[in-house]
């Protein structure tokens, strides 16, 4: 219905500039202000860009934030552990940012197993931080169990990238 | 029939969508007046009533039940239906109906092509036009209503081949509550047919489901044994999960992530307020109520040991059950209380455990092949029901010393099985591979009557309550 109508005013629009002669070249601009303009502040510091931030970390971490599991499993294996280096070298590096490390489970489990599991590997990553040196009061756990999938599909691939633990940062 | 029930529905949902937890709770069920308007039983001598349990060979399903329109004295105003109490009580009809032949029960023949019974013949059935429609049974009823706006609903049940009446039973309820009597009607038939105990007149709390799978909202709701009286009673914008009812129906215990935390809390449905069921800012899950709705479990996982808890309902000192260096999570109470079966990985694996209400005496129930999970112990405390995985996960049922396991499901994720109140039927939920998709789904004891329970939108974590007094 709507593009009847604008076919129908334009249409109208064209009949009515046939029937004029002379019509304005164009509606004068109004003047330009030829004051001065203020001068612009300083931009504001982009959240993304402040050290300690979750932007900050996660474009430092480039992939390191989130570390995997097998089946079932909470254990750090070497991949893992390569990651949560870089995560607590990090968090070494600004002592103010604190962190909660969110553990995850795959659908093929039942809800309250895997909500318990996601916990375990929340765990497991914050305990390993912790023996890398971080302190133990700037590491939060939370487990979302099966219901934050990060993969969509419903196979093993998907699966695999969804038994996680994501360390994000707090605040900022 | 239907776009009336349609439009029940959506007017229970409308208003209710953009608040918070819902405060009013406009239908309590706990109000209708169970006492019997006509008492009475088998008038003739012969006994046809049908004794044995569903997993026999239930001969008697095939039996043919005719169940027309109820009658009314007179056509009165009633808010129960806008035509009235005629209109009333043909969908009183339809609701037994529905009832029966939605659980595979008998050969019911419902109102709509049937014979309008008048008032009279409520109590003095049309023998000759009955026989010919081969039909056995014969379920009439009346529908009254008072100047107060009450409604008195009669049911009865004749044998048309000895023209007998075999029970009758009647109900005084408010007008929003014209469902449960029809409800009451069709467990007085199926009680006295079968032998088994009812189930129609009650209630499931679930989670209700909406959004892809990488964006899901959840909401808590609950809703008649049927579907119908829907309600949500959150609002999605924090996910919750694994509702129970209370035992007297009054409360919820439920997961909520309100806080940013998986935490539980009790929510009273005449008030709406919300409870705190533990302080603790560990992950606590899982809850459960105990038979007498004084008690809950619930599982709260520290350092990545999980074990279950027990702690007064309205809150107070927990006490820790289980103290395995592993996941113990979940639990359900025999109905007497006494015993409480969990599930457990302390032998690697999920397995199903059991232990004295106490904590003591922990077992290992399952020692077949595959993982099993979920357990929820039969209202009749004759059967465990629980989540088999291997590949694949079933719905499966054992008996209480963990043996005769017999699987009634065969689908790619079906879990989390519930018991209706008479512990022969179950529900539980199917996730379709790919979507992630999720509803309710109902089975009984045998394997058999496999259907899908209609609710608004996706379902899943369905708890079943007992059934109402």
């Amino acid at each position: 219905m709507n593009r009847y109508l604008i076919a129908l005013t334009l249409s109208g629009a064209l009949a009515l500039g046939a029937c004029k002669k002379d019509p304005p070249a164009d509606i004068p601009l109004p003047p330009r202000d030829t004051v001065a303009p203020a001068p612009t502040p300083a931009p504001a510091p982009q959240t993304g860009s402040q050290p300690g931030s979750q932007g900050h970390f996660s474009t430092a971490m480039a992939g390191a934030d989130t570390i995997y599991f097998n089946t079932d499993e909470f254990n750090v294996d070497s991949a893992d552990a390569a990651a949560l280096r870089r995560q607590a070298e990090y968090l070494t590096q600004y002592p103010s940012a604190r962190a909660t490390v969110e553990g995850h489970a795959d659908e093929r489990g039942t809800r309250d197993y895997n909500l318990a599991l996601g916990e375990r590997r929340a765990n497991s990553a914050k305990n390993y931080l912790v023996s890398l040196g971080v302190s133990e009061s700037r590491l939060r756990t939370v487990s979302h169990g099966e219901e934050r999938p990060a993969a969509m599909g419903a196979d093993e691939s998907a699966w695999a990238r969804n038994r996680r633990a994501v360390t994000v940062m707090i605040g900022n | 029939m239907r776009k009336l029930l349609l439009l029940a529905l959506i007017a229970s949902v409308g208003p209710l969508v953009s608040a918070p937890a819902i405060a009013q709770n406009a239908s309590n069920p706990a109000q209708v007046t169970a006492e019997p308007v006509l008492q009475g039983g088998a008038e003739a001598g012969a006994d046809e009533v049908l004794t044995g349990t569903v997993t026999d060979d239930s001969a008697w399903q095939d039996l043919g039940i005719a169940i027309p329109a109820f009658a009314t004295d007179r056509e009165t105003a009633t808010a129960a239906n806008a035509e009235g109490t005629g209109a009333l009580g043909l969908e009183l009809a339809q609701v037994v109906y529905n009832d029966l032949r939605n659980n595979g029960l008998f050969r019911p023949a419902g109102p709509d092509g049937l014979p309008r019974p008048s008032y009279a013949q409520i109590t003095a059935p049309a023998w000759a036009s009955w026989r010919g429609r081969s039909a056995e049974m014969l379920v009439q009823g009346y529908v009254r209503a008072a100047a107060d706006g009450r409604l008195t609903v009669g049911c009865y049940l004749y044998d048309v081949a000895l023209q007998s009446e075999l029970v009758r039973e009647g109900w005084v309820v408010n007008a929003s509550d014209w469902r449960r009597a029809a409800h009451k009607c069709s467990d007085l038939v199926y009680s006295r047919l079968s032998g088994e105990s009812p189930f129609f007149d009650s209630r499931i709390a679930y989670i209700a489901e909406t959004g892809p799978k990488d964006n899901r909202i959840k909401r808590l709701a609950i809703m008649d044994s049927d579907g119908a009286n829907h309600r949500f009673i959150t609002n999605g914008q924090t996910t919750a999960l694994s509702p129970r009812y209370s035992p007297d129906y009054t409360r919820i215990a439920y997961l909520s992530y309100a806080d940013g935390n998986p935490r539980i809390y009790v929510y009273d449905i005449a008030t709406g307020r919300q409870t705190l069921v533990t302080e603790s800012t560990n992950p606590t899950f899982a809850p459960r109520w105990s038979p007498d709705g004084t008690r809950i479990l619930y599982s709260m996982a520290t350092g990545g040991n999980t074990d279950i808890y027990i702690v007064p309902a309205t809150g107070g000192t927990a006490r820790r059950l289980t103290d395995s260096p592993g996941i113990d999570v979940g639990g359900s109470f025999s109905p007497d209380g006494r015993q409480i079966v969990f599930e457990s990985d302390r032998s690697g694996e999920q397995q199903v455990y059991v232990m004295n209400a106490d904590g003591s005496g922990q077992r290992r129930l399952t020692f077949f092949g595959g993982r099993a999970g979920t357990p929820e112990w039969s209202p009749r405390g004759d059967q465990i029901a629980i989540t088999y995985i291997a590949g694949n996960f079933r719905i499966g049922v054992m008996n209480t010393d963990g043996r005769n396991l017999r699987l009634l499901t065969n689908a790619w994720q079906d879990e989390a099985p519930t018991w209706a109140p008479n512990g022969r039927i179950i529900q539980f939920f199917r996730t379709i591979q790919g979507s992630g998709e999720t509803a309710i789904y109902q089975v009984d004891l045998t394997g058999e009557n496999e259907r899908r329970l209609r609710t608004p939108v996706g379902a899943s974590d369905p708890a079943w309550g007992p059934v109402l007094p």
